[in-house]
């Protein structure tokens, strides 16, 4: 029971502390405010850029062409023999015919030159797609249907694949690295101009240790009024990113310079960003003056 | 009954300076004690070891059973619920009235809102303060401020008030009342007393316990009644 009255009277100071030191809580919000519009940012970039790669690892296939030497029970028998090779998750068949007539409705010079070609002139081969669990390992897996008896060759993009995948792990690692460094700098902040509304009240703090106040009973009033502070200052960089994200995404029609760019759809995707900027703030603000206070707690 | 013991106890501060030294004292259950020393006869030293904001180098101190010494840094705050502490400077909240300021000590450990208020109006009574229940200190005498203090020291019905030169700051008659006032206290309460002073005439006139320190040894031990010769 005490521990909720403790609870009750800190949230009641936290409020009236803010009120009471105005000036020094709006400075903490402004500098939770634009720390966190950044971390908003990066975690907008960071996860169209993870969405982005997915959907293009997704659409990666080899293509294995099949020998026109190999009759139907080959055909038939190559299936199965794909399909044992590890990280293989789909396989598609497609034969020259239905390749033909694919390309005669993408392009009119294939539809005028192809048109003339009956089933024993078509020089195309039978194929088989195969799309893969894991993109690192495309190029093993590829080797591994190449070695198949009754594959001619493969084909998957190599080294265009191999780059993109680089570029991938190098632009998650980068934006990972910024977002955790960018709360490191959030709770720096934080810590620095909560300390100002710390020492303002050093009496206060010394005289709840005199009156025989526990440490926890001390810190809970400042760390929820960090909490506060933290959950205020997300308010602007959540309501930035809501409306912001909504804008672009309309602007640009969900689409980045080129069709193959897909933007992340805003809803609901916009609300968990939002959920995640709200409690980074709430937390490294509850961290942030914990850390403050700590100092003042020496016995 | 013992209520308060130190057992050669010796504090020995970072920089090497020796505030205490080998200190054997004993305080009595209910007693009004002065303190007195001169300038950095180890007084403060001896005090803030009472409640724990310094540890001994060595020895032993027991406070009404509690081994001062041996306790966690993290149960202080148990030790300190048991004592009224009162100082020179009043430490009082500039922005809180009388009643919020004596609530206060209340307010920090968690006591239930029911009891508050009886508690608060009885401390406040006790000190003569009942009509300025709702003046801030700016508006308040010194002597007034102390009382206030004092309010909030024993508004939690300590068993050891200690009181760290509450005088210090006042006028002789407002020291007497203010000294008059915690015997009420010891007195009525049965709260055992330790004040430091400077103050020879309130010494002398009170005829209290006195234990006398000089360059961190115990002097002398006056029994209540006996003279004082001098104040060191």
């Amino acid at each position: 029971m005490r521990f909720f009255r403790i609870l009750g009277r800190s949230i009641r100071d936290a409020f009236k502390s803010v009120g009471r030191n105005l000036s020094l809580s709006l400075a903490s919000i402004s500098c939770i405010i634009i720390t966190l519009i950044i971390v908003a940012l990066s975690i907008i970039v960071t996860y169209n850029v993870d969405n982005f790669s997915s959907e293009l690892k997704k659409d990666l296939t080899i293509v294995a062409f099949v020998s026109n030497d190999a009759d139907n029970f080959d055909v038939d028998k190559l299936k199965l023999d794909i399909e044992d090779i590890g990280n293989v998750a789909s396989v598609t068949y497609k034969d020259k015919k239905e390749i033909k007539e694919e390309m005669m409705k993408e392009d009119e010079a294939f539809l005028n030159v192809m048109k003339e070609w009956d089933e024993e002139e078509n020089p195309l081969q039978n194929t088989y797609l195969i799309k893969v669990d894991d993109i690192e390992k495309i190029g093993e897996t590829a080797t591994a249907i190449n070695n198949l008896d009754a594959i001619d060759t493969v084909k998957y993009g190599e080294g265009m694949v191999d780059q993109l995948v680089t570029v991938f792990k190098v632009a998650q690692r980068v934006s990972i690295v910024a977002v955790i460094a960018l709360i490191l700098m959030t709770m720096f902040l934080i810590v620095n101009t909560i300390k100002l509304t710390i020492f303002s009240r050093k009496r206060e703090i010394s005289i709840m240790r005199l009156v025989g106040a526990s440490n926890f009973g001390i810190k809970l009033p400042f760390v929820v009024e960090g909490m506060i502070l933290g959950f205020i200052g997300s308010l602007v960089p959540v309501g930035l990113m809501i409306y912001g994200y909504k804008a672009l995404y309309d602007y640009f029609g969900g689409r980045l310079f080129t069709d193959i760019i897909r933007l992340v759809k805003p809803f609901p995707f916009i609300y968990y960003a939002s959920a995640i900027v709200v409690v980074i703030g709430i937390v490294v603000g509850m961290l942030g003056s914990g850390r403050a206070v700590r100092k003042y707690l020496k016995v | 009954m013992e209520f308060i013991r130190f057992n050669g106890v010796t504090k020995q501060y970072k920089n090497g300076v020796v505030a205490i030294y080998d200190l054997n004292l004993s305080i009595e259950k209910g007693d009004f004690c002065f303190i007195i020393g001169g300038s950095g006869s180890g007084k403060s030293t001896l005090i803030k070891m009472l409640y724990r904001e310094e540890k001994p180098t060595r020895g032993e101190i027991i406070l009404g059973g509690l081994k001062v010494n041996k306790l966690r840094n993290s149960n202080v705050y148990k030790l300190r619920r048991r004592l009224g502490i009162v100082f020179q400077d009043y430490r009082l909240l500039p922005k809180s009235n009388v009643y919020e300021n004596v609530a206060f000590a209340l307010e920090a450990i968690g006591a239930k809102k029911k009891d508050i208020r009886p508690k608060v109006l009885k401390a406040v009574e006790l000190v003569g303060l009942k009509s300025k229940l709702r003046d801030y200190p700016e508006n308040l005498s010194g002597g007034e401020q102390q009382r206030v203090a004092i309010a909030r020291a024993i508004v939690n019905e300590p068993k050891l008030l200690i009181c760290d030169e509450p005088t210090g700051n006042l006028d002789p008659n407002m020291s007497m009342e203010i000294v008059d006032l915690l015997e009420e206290i010891n007195k009525k309460e049965g709260t055992t007393v330790v004040m430091v002073t400077h103050d020879k005439a309130i010494v002398d006139k009170k005829k209290k316990h006195v234990i006398a320190l000089k360059e961190g040894h115990l002097y002398k031990d006056y029994k209540e009644g006996e003279y004082i010769d001098e104040i060191l």
